[in-house]
This record gives C-alpha cells, structure tokens and sequence, in this order.
C-alpha cells in the first residue's frame, strides 16, 4: 500500500535506495575480504621453489610443480576437443539448420546439459572414459570429461556470436555466388570469432577450476611426477589445493593459499588475454 | 583478397595431381562434394551434445539399476538412516537430502535477496561509473573456482562465526550456506538484472509520470513486470547451489545426519559422492554403488528444477513490442 504521506514515501525511498547501494557494494567488499584473506595467509609460501617442488609431507619442502603441469595438460588437450567440436556443433545448429523439432528438441538438449552438476559429468567420465575406454585415471580420460563438461557453453556462446553477425554479410555473400560453407569460413566466422573466442576462454576458465569431476575419474591427490605424455597419471590444481585444505594443519592451510593465488593468477591471465585479443579483433574487423 | 576454404579447394596444377582420384575434378562438383562433407562434420559435432546426455543416463542406470536390485527402492527413498558402508548397513537417503536442502535454503535465504537487491541497484540506481565497478567485481566473483570457496568458508568465515557462536563445529552448514550463497549471488543478480533490462522504457516512464518514486517504480512496476525471469534466476541458482560439490566437501563435513540445525556437521549429496571416490571402498559391492544411486538422484532433481524454469521463461515471457 503506498502511504499518503508524501515526506514518508521520500523517506521510505531514501532508505531502500541506501539499502540497494550497500547491498551491491557489499558483493565488491566482500571480493575484496576473500582475496586480502588468501593473499595475507598464502604469499609468504609463494616463491620459486614452490613453484618447482613436488608435493611433500613436510610443508616447508611441499610445492606445486606436477599439479601445474597437470593442469597445463589438461587445459590444453581439453581444449583440443572442445573446441573444434563445440563451434562446429555451434555452426551446424546456427547455419545449417531450420527451425524445426529436431532442433528445437537439440536446443533443450545443450539447455539442460548446461545446467547439469559436474559431478554426474565425473560419473559419466568414470564409467564410460576409465572403465569402458580403459583409459584409467589419465590425462586423457580427465580432457574428455572436462571438454564434454564445457562443450555446452562453447556451444551457446559460439551460437550467441553467430547470431549476432548482420544477415546482410550472408546474403551479400550469396547474392555473390557462394556457397554456404564458403560464406561461413570466409565472411561470417572472421566477424564472429572474437565473441566465439570469448566464451571458449571463459569455458576454458572454468575448466581450469573444477576439481570435482576430475575427484570423481580418480586423479590422483599425490603425484610426485609430471605426465610424459596423455596416458600417463596426473594431478590438478584444484586438486592439490582441495588436498591441503582438507589437511588439519594450520600449514597445509597456508600452503593452499599459496596454491589459489596461483590459480587464481592463472585465470586473470587467460582472461586478460581474451580481452586483449578480442580488442584487437575487433580494431581490426572495423 | 579472397579466401578460400583449403579443404577441397586447390588451384595449382601440383595441388591438382596431388588430388586423389575419388575427387571430382570439376569445380562445381567438388564443391557440392565439399558442401555435403562439411555439413556432415558439423553434424557429427552436434550429435556430442546429444551422446553427451545418453552417455550421462546409461552410465548412471548400469550402476543404479543392480543398486536397487540389492535395496528396496522404498528403504532408499524414505530411510531414515545412512551407513551404507559401516555394518549394520543402511541406504536411506534423507539425511543426504535435508543435508542438500539445509545448505541449500541457506544459500538462497543469502543470494535471493542480496542479488535481487543487487539487480535493482543495477538496473534502476547505479550511474554508469558504478556498474562499471560492480559488474565485473561480480564477474569475479562468478569466475572463482568452487575450491576456492570452501577454503574461504573453512578458514575464514567458520572461524568469524566462532566469535560469536563458541560451540559451531569446525565443519557446518551454517558457513558452508552463507558462502555457497555469496557463489551465487552472481547467477542471480546478473539473470534477474537481464530481465529487468528487458522491461521497456516507457513502463518506468509512464510510473514516474503519475509521480512514483524510484523506489515504488523498481518493486512495483519493473520488479512484477521482470517476474518470470528474476524467478527463474532464483530457480537456476538453487539449481547450481544444490549441484556445488567442492565448498560443502570441504566446509560443510562428512557425518549424514537428520538435521535442520545449520550449527552441526551434515553431509549432502554430493560430499557424499567425493568422500566414496576419495576412499578406499571395494569397487563393485553395493557400498559403491550407492554412488550412481545417489547422483542419479542429483541428475534427476536438478534436470526436473532446469526445465520447470525453462518452462516458467517460456510460459509467462511477456512481449513487448
């Protein structure tokens, strides 16, 4: 019920305005809490020997090499399979076909894989990748199940770039005589690419964070070794992180600090680079 | 300059003898033959999508379905108790469950209001310097490994709340709901956001013009005119908070318990899941198979609660012009 008041109902809003403003200030404070409390507890782990020791019991000797290899692994052959098949499969749905039930039933489909937990994607990678394909708790079962984890958004951000390039750019390209797959690889992927980009850094990102699927295929905790090649066991991480910080001791604390300033370092990078890169794209294309 | 796709393609007469014969050497015909094959590739890309999800239900039913032929799915559903690996064995699975919701409503009791408040601040308030802070800060927020935050909730909030509440246990729901909820936030100001962008102008416009303050414009016309969608983004974030693995695994504990006290230690569904894989249990017996048993329930629960919110968008849209 609005009052009669009129001096009220100013008031009234003056507060819920200042309740709206703190708020959506307190999302930034409390980012601002969570990274001061990590840094002040991991940085004084954080030098090189930490970056090239294996892990360890002791802490002073502990460190992350093999699960930044591990990661490094995996990022890269994950993005080996995701991304190819996640912008055809974006293409396919967005260029070559009509609107009909089939895809409209395809389109539910990538909706909800989207919105399924990762863990049933670490169920899905344990039965079908380690003990069907006999791939065991290797690298390559890990990529598989983290680029079908990820396929769903490289899909619908490869498909958001290609609908928002002009269709006068297609149909200049037809009135010209071309076909439809030249249309695409030379006109209308050049214009997407730096939205399509985008979404693949941004699924990568993610990629790079999750640890229960990989829990759940059964990448090892401990792993004194780097992988000579994508059979080979690994470590990831998160995962390291996830291990020290189920340990009780205040030290293993500090060391997964030290860990996610890392990670965390990693993925301002990758997405610097996709800002910059898109800049870059985009300057260009104009 | 023209670009030319190279997979069929060629325009040097070695490139021409390198051809192997199955390919026509007319040009018309081998773009046809070029056209067919790419569209085929691409539709092989597609149908991973579609694998992906049969792959999710088979690999879930060859483990589920020798579970309940051990244990009555009546004893699953509605037991009382969870032990399935310490003797005397039993499955019943609510504790897991009021342990998922425990968490969960403490999420959403955190993130439906402060993202809705967030969303209204954006959309409504905020002058473009400000969103220029809070979105991407938020941003941040939604990129941040899940592990992350169950270190913070275990190191930092849990101890906070200790100042004030000596006898919370180490592991418990409480912090483990107050963070999970901060991990959300971000989900559902940014939806909500969006479908309070959507309501037109001249909506707000016509509201001020018969002298509405700010406020009453934001809750009583963009709010109820947004409806669908800031519920569906409320719907989404329980979606993804009851799916979150890491941050219980780590904050929340590991005892299954029948509980609504968010001060003790519990168990969800999905802590139960990574402590199995974490743990030596014999793979092959019931004990293990529980597992499948208990995603199967995750998928399940967490697909039906995506589509009711795929329907409510669809269903209650409303078009403006």
């Amino acid at each position: 019920m609005i009052s009669r008041n009129l001096t009220n109902r100013y008031v009234i809003a003056k507060i819920f305005h200042g309740f709206c403003f703190t708020v959506a200030w307190s999302g930034v404070l409390i980012l601002g809490v969570l990274l001061f409390h990590v840094t002040q507890e991991g940085i004084q782990w954080l030098d090189l020997q930490f970056l090239s020791d294996f892990p360890s019991r002791f802490p002073a000797k502990a460190g992350i090499h093999s699960a930044l290899i591990g990661t490094l692994w995996l990022i890269s052959l994950t993005a080996l399979f995701s991304v190819p098949i996640g912008i055809g499969a974006g293409l396919y749905l967005e260029e070559f076909t009509k609107k009909n039930r089939i895809r409209q039933f395809v389109d539910l489909n990538i909706s909800n894989l989207a919105g399924v937990p990762s863990i049933v994607y670490g169920m899905l990678g344990l039965v079908i990748f380690v003990r069907w394909f006999e791939l065991n708790q290797s690298v390559l079962a890990g990529s598989l199940t983290m680029s079908l984890l990820i396929l769903p958004v490289i899909i619908i951000s490869t498909r958001e770039a290609l609908r928002a390039v002009p269709n006068t750019i297609r149909q200049a390209a037809f009135a010209l005589g071309a076909t439809r797959w030249q249309t695409i690889y030379a006109h209308v992927l050049p214009a997407a690419f730096p939205g399509i980009l985008t979404g693949i850094i941004l699924a990568l990102s993610r990629a790079i964070g999750e640890t229960a699927p990989l829990i759940m295929i059964g990448a090892l905790t401990y792993v004194a070794f780097v992988p000579d090649g994508p059979m080979d066991d690994f470590t990831a991480l998160p995962i390291q992180i996830f291990n020290w910080a189920s340990r009780p001791q205040q030290q293993f604390h500090e060391l997964a600090a030290a860990g996610i300033l890392v990670l965390l370092f990693v993925l301002l990078l990758m997405n610097s680079i996709a800002v910059f890169i898109r800049h870059r794209l985009e300057k260009k294309n104009r | 300059m023209i670009k030319h796709s190279k997979l069929l393609l060629y325009d040097s007469p070695i490139e021409r003898k390198m051809t192997p014969k199955w390919i026509p050497h007319n040009r018309k015909t081998r773009r046809a033959l070029e056209e067919k094959m790419v569209r085929w590739i691409l539709f092989t890309c597609a149908l991973v999508s579609i694998l992906t999800t049969v792959g999710i239900i088979v690999s879930l039913l060859t483990q589920a379905i020798p579970f309940f032929q051990e244990v009555r799915p009546w004893d699953f559903f509605s037991g009382t108790r969870w032990s399935p690996i310490l003797i005397p064995q039993s499955f019943g699975v609510l504790p897991l469950v009021t342990g998922t919701i425990l968490v969960v409503a403490l999420a959403a009791g955190v993130a439906i209001p402060v993202g809705l408040a967030t969303a209204i601040f954006l959309s409504e308030y905020a002058p473009n310097k400000m969103r220029q802070v809070v979105k991407p800060s938020l941003e941040v927020l939604a990129g941040i490994p899940t592990v992350v935050y169950g270190y913070f909730a275990l190191t930092f909030v849990t101890p906070q709340i200790q100042n004030f509440l000596p006898d919370l246990l180490v592991f418990n729901a409480l912090s483990a709901g107050l963070v999970m909820g901060l991990m959300i936030i971000p989900m559902v100001s940014s939806l909500s956001e969006d479908a309070m962008l959507a309501v037109p102008r001249s909506l707000r416009e016509a509201a001020y013009a018969l002298g509405a303050t700010r406020m009453e414009v934001s809750l009583k016309v963009v709010v109820p005119a947004a409806l669908s969608g800031i519920v569906a983004a409320f719907i989404l974030g329980i979606s993804r908070a009851i799916g979150e693995t890491m941050l219980v695994t780590i904050a929340a504990g590991a005892t299954p318990k029948l509980t609504f006290n968010p001060l003790e230690s519990i168990q969800t569904m999905t802590a139960y899941i990574v402590q199995v894989s974490l743990g030596d249990t014999p793979q092959g017996g019931v004990a293990y198979q529980t597992i499948f048993a208990v995603s199967a329930l995750l998928f399940v629960i967490t697909l039906s609660i995506n589509i009711f919110s795929g329907r409510l968008l669809k269903r209650f849209r409303e078009v403006y012009e």
